[in-house]
C-alpha cells in the first residue's frame, strides 16, 4: 500500500459533473430503475462476507480524488450508499464436462467502479464475465446484477463484415427495438464520442484493428449500459493503440460512469484503468487479492510513468506470482 | 464412342460434386465438368470457338500479358494437336470421329440451318437448366435453413442429402421422370447437394462470439437468421450456387442424352449426332455445351462479386 497519498496531478475534481449525469439520459435504460429497486437492501451491501473489498465507495465520491483514497482500507461507508451493480456471492461454476472454472468466488462491483481482473490463463476470468452477462448460469452461489442493461465487449471486435460502421454501431439498438430516430441520434453521438467521425460508411475490413475496437465499443455504448463487461478487449492490439484506447475508455468512463468489470492480461492496463484490481488464482479460479487503486479520475496518460504507478503494478504482479 | 462418352460425364459428375462443398471452383473444373465428351472439350472453352486460322498465329501475340498469352498458347497447342490427330492419326474412314477444327466451325457454326437448330437446342437446355437450378436453389436453401435451426433436423436430413448426391442419377431418372416430369428431375438432384451443403456450412460458420452478441440481446431465431446467419452465409451460398449451376448443365445434358423426349436440347443432339456420325456438328455441340457451362460459372462468379464482393474478400480469410 505504498501510494497512500498520491497527487499525481491527475486527481482533479472535474469529473463530478460528468458523474452526476451518469445514467440520466437513458430512455430505454432500465438500469437506473432496477438499481433503485435493489437499493432497498443497501444496508446489507457492504457487509457481504468478503471483507476483502473495502474500497467500493471511492468511485462515486470521485470529487475528493486523492484524499479520500487515502482512507481506502477502512472505507466502506461509501458503499452503503449504493447497492452493488454486480455481486457474486460464493459463486462456483462447473462445466458439464466436469471442469471446475470457479470456486466460491466473491466479488462486488459497485456503480461507478472500474474493477479489473488479472490472473493466469484458465483461471476463470472469462467465465466470470459470461456468468455476469447471463451467457452461462452459475452452478452454486448467487449472482445479483442490478440492471439488465449490460454492455459486453468481446475479445475481438465482432463487427458484422457486411455492415458499415454506422450500421454496426446501430446493431444492438436495432436488436433492442429502439425507434429509428432515436437510433440515428444515438449512433451519430456515439460515433463521434469514440472518434470515428468520417468513417461512418466504411466497412470493418477497411478499418485498422484499433478503429474496429472503437466501433465495437461504440456499439455497446449506444445503449448506455449501466454495467460494462470487457473480455480482454485490447489484447490483440499493439501497445500504442492499446494505451490510446485505454485513455479513451477512461474518458468515456468518466463521462458515462458505468460500472465496469474488465478482464486483461496486462497488469499495467489493469492498474491504469481501475479503481480496484482483483487478482485471481488459477484452476480452479478464486479471488486471491483485491488491490485498490488510489488514483482519481480522470487519469492522465503520464500516470503510467509515475513511481506510484510502478509500485502498484509491482504489488499486483507480486500477488500474481505468489503461487 | 458412345460408351466412352457416357462414362466420362458420369464420372465427372460425381467427382466434381463430391468436391463441391469445399471450394473446388476453378474454371477448369466447370469446363471439364460441363463438357460431356472427353478431355479436349474441357480445355476448349478457354479460347472461345476455334478460329479457322492456324494455331501458330496466336503465338505471335507475345507482347500481351501472360494472362492472355499463356492460355492462348495452350489453346494453340491444343488446336495443333487436334489437327495432328485429325489429319495425321486418323485415316479417311475414321476422320468423322474428330474432324479438323475449321470443318467443325464451318459446318457446326457457320451453316445457318445447323446454327439455328443448335441455338434452339441451346435455348431449351438453358431453360431446363435454369428451371432446375432455380427450384434446387429454393429447395436447397430452405432445407439448409431447416437444418441450421435444430440439430435433430440436420441429423435426420443430412445423410439423405448425401445419399441423393451419390445415387446414380441415370438409373433414377426414368422413375422420377414419371412422377415429376422428365425435364427437371436430374437437374434438381444433381444441383441440390452443393447448395444444401454450402448454405448449411455458411449458416453454421458464424463466429460463436457473434452468436453470443445476439444472445445477449435476446434475439429471436428469425432475427438472428435474417440479420446474422443468412448474410454471413451468402459467400458460401454463392459458391454452392456456382457449383450447382455447372452441375445442372451437366445434369441437363446427360438427362437429354439418354432420355430424348419432346423438343431436342443439346444433349439430345449430342446423342443424335453421335449415332449419325456427324462429327462436325457433334463437336460444335460439345463446344457449345462447354461454353454454356463456362458462361453459367462466370455469371455466378460475377453475381457473387456484385452481392458480397464489397465486404467479402476470400484472400483475406
Amino acid at each position: 500500500m505504498t501510494p497512500t497519498d498520491t497527487t499525481t496531478g491527475t486527481s482533479t475534481d472535474t469529473s463530478t459533473g460528468a458523474a452526476a449525469s451518469t445514467g440520466s439520459d437513458g430512455p430505454a435504460d432500465p438500469g437506473t430503475g432496477t438499481r433503485a429497486g435493489t437499493g432497498g437492501d443497501a444496508s446489507a451491501g457492504p457487509g457481504p462476507s468478503n471483507g476483502t473489498h473495502p474500497s467500493p465507495g471511492t468511485a462515486p465520491t470521485v470529487g475528493s480524488g486523492g484524499e479520500s483514497v487515502g482512507g481506502v482500507e477502512p472505507a466502506g461507508d461509501g458503499a452503503a450508499r449504493t447497492a452493488p451493480a454486480l455481486r457474486f456471492t460464493g459463486v462456483s461454476k462447473r462445466f458439464r464436462d466436469g471442469t471446475v472454472a470457479l470456486v466460491d468466488t466473491d466479488l462486488t462491483v459497485h456503480p461507478g467502479e472500474f474493477v479489473s481482473i488479472v490472473g493466469p490463463s484458465g483461471c476463470g476470468k472469462s467465465t466470470l464475465l459470461r456468468l455476469a452477462s447471463g451467457l452461462d448460469a452459475v452452478t452454486d452461489g448467487t449472482m445479483d446484477v442490478a440492471s439488465r442493461n449490460v454492455g459486453y465487449v468481446f475479445q475481438d471486435a465482432t463487427l458484422l463484415p457486411w455492415r458499415t460502421v454506422r450500421a454496426n454501431v446501430g446493431l444492438l439498438a436495432e436488436l433492442e427495438h429502439l425507434s429509428r430516430a432515436e437510433r440515428a441520434r444515438r449512433v451519430a453521438e456515439t460515433i463521434s464520442l469514440v472518434g470515428l467521425d468520417g468513417f461512418e460508411r466504411h466497412l470493418p475490413h477497411e478499418l485498422s484493428g484499433g478503429m474496429r475496437m472503437r466501433a465495437s465499443l461504440a456499439r455497446s455504448l449506444v445503449l448506455d449500459p449501466s454495467i460494462f463487461l470487457f473480455d480482454e478487449p485490447f489484447g490483440a492490439l499493439d501497445e500504442m493503440t492499446r494505451e490510446r484506447l485505454n485513455d479513451e475508455l477512461l474518458r468515456m468512463f468518466v463521462l458515462r460512469r458505468f460500472a465496469a468489470l474488465f478482464i486483461t492480461h496486462s497488469v499495467a492496463e489493469a492498474v491504469f484503468l481501475s479503481t480496484r484490481v482483483v487478482v485471481m488464482s488459477g484452476r480452479p479460479g478464486r479471488v486471491k487479492a483485491d488491490v485498490p487503486v488510489p488514483f482519481g479520475y480522470p487519469r492522465a496518460p503520464e500516470l503510467r510513468y509515475s513511481p506510484e504507478f510502478a509500485a502498484l503494478c509491482g504489488q499486483v504482479s507480486a500477488h500474481l506470482r505468489s503461487e | 464412342m458412345a460408351a466412352s462418352t457416357a462414362s466420362v460425364p458420369a464420372g465427372t459428375t460425381t467427382s466434381d460434386a463430391v468436391a463441391a462443398p469445399s471450394t473446388t471452383r476453378t474454371p477448369t473444373g466447370a469446363g471439364a465438368g460441363s463438357a460431356p465428351v472427353t478431355d479436349p472439350g474441357g480445355i476448349a472453352p478457354s479460347g472461345a470457338p476455334p478460329t479457322p486460322g492456324r494455331g501458330g498465329s496466336s503465338r505471335r501475340r507475345a507482347g500481351l500479358v501472360s494472362l492472355v498469352v499463356l492460355p492462348a498458347a495452350v489453346f494453340a497447342v491444343f488446336v495443333g494437336i487436334w489437327y495432328w490427330v485429325s489429319d495425321g492419326v486418323l485415316n479417311e474412314q475414321q476422320r468423322f470421329m474428330l474432324p479438323p477444327p475449321h470443318e467443325v466451325v464451318r459446318i457446326g457454326f457457320l451453316d445457318w440451318t445447323n446454327f439455328t437448330s443448335m441455338m434452339s437446342a441451346l435455348k431449351l437446355t438453358c431453360e431446363v437448366t435454369f428451371a432446375g437450378l432455380a427450384i434446387s436453389m429454393v429447395l436447397g436453401v430452405a432445407v439448409a435453413i431447416a437444418m441450421s435451426q435444430a440439430r435433430w433436423i440436420e441429423h435426420s436430413l443430412y445423410p439423405w442429402a448425401v445419399v441423393v448426391q451419390t445415387v446414380p442419377i441415370l438409373a433414377l431418372t426414368p422413375v422420377l421422370s414419371f412422377f415429376f416430369g422428365f425435364a427437371l428431375t436430374s437437374r434438381i438432384i444433381v444441383s441440390f447437394f452443393p447448395i444444401v451443403s454450402n448454405t448449411l456450412f455458411g449458416l453454421q460458420s458464424v463466429d460463436r462470439s457473434m452468436h453470443e452478441l445476439f444472445s445477449l440481446h435476446h434475439t429471436n431465431r428469425w432475427t438472428r437468421l435474417w440479420k446474422l446467419q443468412l448474410p454471413a452465409a451468402l459467400p458460401s451460398m454463392f459458391n454452392g450456387f456456382r457449383n450447382a449451376a455447372g452441375l445442372s448443365v451437366i445434369g441437363a445434358i446427360v438427362g437429354e442424352f439418354y432420355f430424348k423426349q419432346g423438343d431436342p436440347g443439346l444433349g439430345t443432339n449430342l446423342s443424335v449426332f453421335t449415332s449419325r456420325l456427324e462429327g462436325e456438328r457433334l463437336w460444335a455441340t460439345t463446344l457449345t455445351a462447354s461454353l454454356l457451362g463456362v458462361a453459367v460459372f462466370v455469371f455466378f462468379g460475377w453475381l457473387a462479386r456484385r452481392v458480397v464482393g464489397r465486404w467479402y474478400q476470400p484472400d483475406r480469410g
